[in-house]
């Protein structure tokens, strides 16, 4: 029996230290405003030994961010966290998802390049297997229609979230990590009512992201269909850790891993 | 010193880091003509079975295989789609002969239920039956999956462990020096590194 994920999500961004670009933590707030959280690797080993399902890194900034530095720090991180890791942001070849996955990474997240090109994920699911490939997608409601959103959120498309989540899993895609990205950094929940919607029409996993403030969002989550929820701001600010957070949705029957 | 089978699919890294972690000596072996240096073998992989017997096969690493495990006994542990090629026949893609270690067919994991998700991804509970590989783990411990297929055994003596999605499904099999294991031990955090001490420690001349 598959137990239910929590996936911290640690987002990254290029800043400057002087000379010196460093790729730091970031959390944002409707994909927008970026609050700076500290170091990744460091941030990474505390979820680890707290006992986090999986981890998501997406680079937020990858057009002035090296895949290079990216590299680096999941070489590092995988030098000591023996769990799943997903990395995404930027990827645009199948070289790029082959250097990450030698590098430690076990699923890449693909967003903007495949909703341009959906064959990069037929092509990618086939290579690397569908397990692989984890479609993100980012929408807004408008007009009550979820459109999905390219770009970080800055360019608006003329597909619904539905649409697009059915072609996804028809072009091999092993997961889907969907946002909403009016509730992200929000605290006030998931977006429900799309989170069923989607869960109801694909046979593949739901990951849910986005909104996340008390633990009983994440138990609202996992009871609307979803296989594991996401949080980036939820678990870098508040005193609330994964292990808590998972005795709650333990104590609500959900199937959940417990600190061993 | 183990050697980590590279045939250009799988994530390397992670194996070889987590067999370093434990404090023990790893390579990544490209050719396979350096097959025979090691102690120990470690299968890794990820894709599809076609692709893994096609490269395997390129690089020369059947025949090699095919000595150095059957013939000299060398202990080797296959993981995720490294143990699946263990089979006999693997049906992904399309109809592919393996390496024939266990009587056993490849095929796409099939669930009636819309609740079962495919593929099969996350921490599960693990029903392992008494071997030296889980030595030290918990009756049954949560193992980290992701996979479509499954490997579908003719002898159930060789099936060591089961992982339940809607139906069972093989999670580990074994026939004396050859371990699989369908589940990642090097993502599986604790336990999985158990599994690990475990194949690395074992003396399996005694």
């Amino acid at each position: 029996m598959l137990k239910k994920r929590l996936i911290p999500k640690l987002l990254l961004k290029p800043m400057q230290f002087g000379s010196l670009t460093k790729l730091v933590l970031v959390t944002t707030v409707g994909f927008d405003k970026t609050i700076n959280a500290g170091d990744p690797v460091s941030q990474a080993k505390i979820y680890e030994a707290q006992a986090a399902d999986e981890l998501i890194f997406i680079n937020i900034d990858s057009e002035n961010a090296s895949h290079e530095k990216v590299i680096q720090i999941l070489n590092k991180i995988s030098e000591e966290i023996f769990m799943p890791i997903t990395i995404g942001g930027g990827i645009n070849s199948l070289n790029l998802i082959r250097e990450y996955l030698k590098n430690g990474a076990d699923k890449i997240a693909v967003n903007t390049y495949s909703f341009n090109n959906p064959d990069f994920i037929k092509e990618a699911s086939d290579v690397f297997g569908a397990q692989c490939i984890v479609c993100s997608i980012d929408y807004k409601i408008e007009d009550s229609e979820a459109i999905v959103y390219i770009n970080n959120g800055k360019t608006k498309t003329n597909k619904t979230l539905l649409v697009w989540a059915k072609e996804c899993e028809s072009l091999g895609a092993g997961e889907l990590l969907i946002t909403n990205i009016d509730h992200d950094g929000s605290h006030l929940g998931l977006d429900l009512a799309e989170l069923k919607n989607v869960c109801n029409e694909v046979k593949i996993p739901v990951i849910a992201s986005g909104g996340c403030g008390v633990a009983k969002h994440f138990i609202e989550g996992f009871e609307a269909g979803a296989d594991a929820v996401s949080a980036g701001t939820y678990f870098c600010f508040k005193d609330q850790n994964p292990i808590q957070t998972r005795s709650h949705i333990a104590n609500a029957n959900i199937p959940i891993r417990l600190h061993q | 010193m183990i050697g980590i089978i590279d045939y250009g699919m799988g994530n390397l890294l992670s194996v070889k880091n987590a067999v370093e972690y434990l404090g023990f000596d790893a390579e990544i072996v490209s050719h396979s003509n350096e097959l025979h240096n090691f102690e120990k073998l470690i299968l890794p992989g990820v894709g599809a079975f076609p692709d893994c017997i096609n490269n395997l096969a390129t690089k020369g690493f059947v025949s090699e295989l095919q000595r150095e495990v059957m013939e000299n006994k060398k202990p080797i542990l296959g993981i995720c789609l490294g143990m699946q090629v263990m089979a006999r026949i693997g049906n992904e893609v399309r109809r592919t002969e393996g390496l024939n270690w266990f009587d056993a067919e490849v095929e796409l994991m099939k669930v009636s239920k819309k609740e079962f998700r495919i593929p099969h991804v996350g921490w599960a509970e693990t029903f392992v039956k008494k071997h030296f590989i889980f030595e030290g783990i918990k009756s049954v411990p949560e193992f980290y999956f992701v996979h479509s297929f499954h490997m579908n055994c003719n002898n159930p003596e060789d099936v060591i462990a089961t992982v339940n999605h809607d139906k069972d499904f093989t999670a580990a099999v074994a026939n004396n020096n050859i371990i699989g294991c369908q589940f990642h031990p090097e993502k599986s955090q604790e336990f999985g590194l158990v599994v690990l001490k475990n194949f690395i420690t074992r003396n399996f001349n005694a």
